[in-house]
């Protein structure tokens, strides 16, 4: 009767690249279309994921305590009331990386499909590649890897995808956050291309989030930019949790809204090719 | 026409931050990738000379391995100063000892 179920890891290799804002909305709006999700917050020490789902006064048991015995899966396990698909296991943020192994990470996962018929289940990693790395890949039968259009994240999302194929998570999915598409039409910025072209062949691309001020709003008030309509940020990960359901969802179209060259282009040729 | 005289009158095209983070990319992915460990190394020199020895005497004091950039790739160089080609090897393929 349990259907197949999808272990999705969200990495980045540096911090700050938004994984945690990435795996709150992209887990609201696959919940938003129907599907079982559970949320692992794998930063253990460094809580951060129950803020951006406005989870954080709901907390009693943490992932340790199940680990450990304090408490049943079930009780720690914090549904949304927003979306009764959702589920949030929650960081302890007393204790460090070393209090979970990754066969415990694996049993975890394990349970949540099997007992609790999550058929989702969304990892947000830490940022680093020692043990919070290799405790949230553990159990992970996917990656996805995410990255802004800047140097020293792109570097590190190299090293996390030859990580992640030496840890038998072959062919993860990038997801291109934060991007001003301003910048890159004046040569200001990496491109998602240029992003692309210097991860090579191996890294298919999931999405391109673009840089959005209705992400910190939505961060402050807990309600991940998926549930607002008019926030472009929000659209693009309905549009990512769309793909990893297997739809064929066009990527986001750049355009509008830019600089003097566009304008120029569209007053001699009418038409422009971005 | 007009409009790739417009392009290059309004964009620092080659020197512009984007490329230049590209081209910076490149490089030190090139030598991110290629980073052997020491204990890789010792390894291959290892494994360089058993098979060499196969056929050659070599100096296994003098022999050097080394990764660098030569002008485009990253590549492996080897020196590898021999004494004498070994005179059991080669000669007679019938007579061969293993």
């Amino acid at each position: 009767m349990t259907s197949e179920k999808r272990v999705i890891v969200i990495t980045s290799g540096k911090g700050g690249v938004g994984k945690t804002t990435t795996t709150a909305n992209v887990g609201v709006a696959l919940a938003m279309l129907g599907e079982k999700v559970a949320l692992i917050d794998a930063d253990i020490g460094l809580r951060n994921l129950d803020l951006a789902l406005g989870l954080e006064n709901r907390i009693v048991y943490d992932l340790v305590d199940v680990v450990e015995h304090r408490a049943k899966l079930r009780q720690a396990l914090i549904r949304d009331k927003r979306h009764q698909s959702l589920a949030l296991l929650p960081a302890a943020q007393t204790r460090d990386k070393s209090a979970v192994s990754p066969d415990q990470m694996k049993d975890l996962i394990c349970r949540l499909h099997e007992e609790e018929g999550y058929e989702y289940i969304l990892i947000d990693c830490p940022a680093g590649i020692e043990q919070g790395f290799r405790n949230a890949t553990a159990g992970a039968s996917e990656a996805v890897v995410v990255t802004n259009p800047e140097m020293a994240s792109v570097r590190d999302a190299d090293r996390i995808i030859g990580l992640l194929e030496a840890a038998d998570l072959r062919s993860p999915k990038l997801i291109v956050n934060r991007l001003r598409v301003q910048m890159v039409k004046s040569q200001e910025m990496l491109s998602v291309e240029d992003v692309q072209d210097v991860l090579g062949s191996a890294i298919k691309l999931l999405g391109i989030v673009p840089e959005d001020e209705s992400i910190i709003t939505s961060t402050n008030k807990g309600e991940p930019a998926v549930l607002s309509e008019n926030s472009l940020a929000g659209l693009a990960y309905r549009n990512i949790a769309r793909r990893i359901r297997g739809e064929e969802i066009p990527f986001m179209s750049l355009e509008g809204r830019t600089g003097i060259m566009n304008a120029l282009r569209k007053l001699f040729a009418g038409k422009s090719k971005v | 026409m007009t409009l790739n005289f417009l392009d290059k009158l309004f964009r620092r095209s080659d020197n512009s931050s984007r490329t230049v983070a590209k081209n910076r990319l490149v490089l030190v992915l090139k030598h991110d990738r290629t980073d052997i460990s020491d204990e890789m190394m010792q390894e291959i020199r290892t494994e360089i000379i058993k098979v060499l020895s196969r056929f050659l005497d070599i100096d296994e004091q003098a022999l050097e391995v080394n990764i660098g950039d030569t002008g485009g790739s990253i590549a492996l160089t080897a020196s590898i100063p021999i004494l004498r080609v070994r005179p059991d090897h080669g000669a007679h393929p019938d007579s061969v000892s293993p």
